[in-house]
């Protein structure tokens, strides 16, 4: 979270992910997709293709990125230079119990870069995120970079606070504030 | 559409529209993105609102059982504003159209109803007052509209 600047936006997929990051870093320019898995990744193509003098990290999971390949590659198709498509793959559905994906034996980095994404990485540690993040930063995208993580969980980790209705306005204002049309 | 200040589409076609599909998607004032489904385009068509703009999905009522996750979870949950603009295949129900556009054809607008989506048939006359009417349903209500597209409107 450290690299994406003020301007930028975050958008995160169902389940934990978006409870993290409402956890840690809950900011304006942040989006919590709260339902419908698989879509992030079409509604931060939407967004980028809208506004694309700001960046978009898109924070979705291994089973929303398995839900939505036929949207990576729309997404690949459509080049937006503002795309960072992040997978935390924990090679899990978390939040219904666990169950595993088949990220363990799908590459989906790999689909992501044979759809034509401008570059794909796969990282094991923080120190690797860093150095891909600042990469991504500075060329066009769209970008993917897969994130192998663990699966424990947050003890205690709270919903997110923010109605539907919230999260909304929220974003639209961040957005429509300084508009780059 | 574009009178209207519609700017950004996305869809998957559907041969009821006819030329003016292609119209749609070569007119160098609108943007529309091809998706591979109509959920995705359902997402990246949403995006619109959020910049100050509209947005409308463009597809074929097959395609409104891909739709309806992102409907009842997205779309009606935040209370986002999108137009559906949904080429009615089967209209006329068993026995008109391919097989495969028999049930769908029939329970189209049950579909609609079910979910409290308001939704206004698109006749050769182009009511305008009934499109109207739609369009502000979408904006005041903040939900999701649909303009359903029979055979035959579009030559």
């Amino acid at each position: 979270m450290s690299c994406v600047k003020e301007t930028d936006a975050v958008i995160s997929t169902t389940g934990m992910i978006s409870r993290e990051l409402f956890y840690h870093q809950d900011r304006l320019g942040n989006f919590y997709m709260i339902g419908s898995m698989g879509l992030l990744s079409s509604f931060g193509l939407g967004l980028a293709k809208l506004h694309p003098h700001r960046k978009f990290f898109v924070l979705d999971g291994d089973g929303s990125a398995l839900m939505s390949m036929g949207t990576m590659a729309l997404v690949a198709a459509e080049k937006p230079r503002n795309f960072i498509h992040i997978v935390l793959d924990n090679e899990s559905y978390e939040s219904t119990g666990a169950q595993p994906t088949i990220s363990r034996s799908v590459p989906i980095g790999e689909i992501a870069q044979a759809s034509g994404y401008a570059s794909t990485a796969s990282v094991k540690s923080c120190a690797e995120l860093a150095v891909e993040l600042e990469r991504c930063l500075v060329k066009d995208g769209p970008h993917c970079i897969l994130i192998k993580v663990g699966i424990e969980p947050i003890p205690n980790i709270p919903r997110i606070t923010y109605s539907p209705n919230e999260i909304r306005d929220r974003f639209r204002s961040f957005l429509m504030e300084n508009t780059d049309g | 559409m574009v009178s209207r200040d519609y700017t950004f589409f996305a869809g998957v076609p559907d041969s009821t529209f006819g030329p003016a599909y292609n119209a749609l998607t070569s007119n160098p004032h609108l943007t529309y993105i091809p998706a591979t489904r109509e959920d995705s385009a359902l997402g990246v068509a949403s995006a619109a609102y959020f910049s100050g703009k509209k947005g409308a999905v463009v597809m074929q009522n097959s395609g409104l059982g891909n739709v309806i996750n992102p409907l009842t979870s997205f779309s009606l949950m935040y209370e986002i504003p999108i137009l559906l603009i949904i080429g009615w295949r089967g209209f006329g129900g068993h026995g008109s159209d391919a097989p495969e556009h028999w049930i769908m054809g029939e329970k189209t607008p049950s579909f609609l109803e079910l979910l409290d989506i308001p939704y206004a048939v698109l006749d050769t006359e182009l009511h305008h007052e009934k499109i109207d009417e739609l369009l502000q349903s979408i904006e005041i209500q903040q939900k999701p509209g649909a303009l359903l597209v029979p055979p035959g409107v579009f030559n």
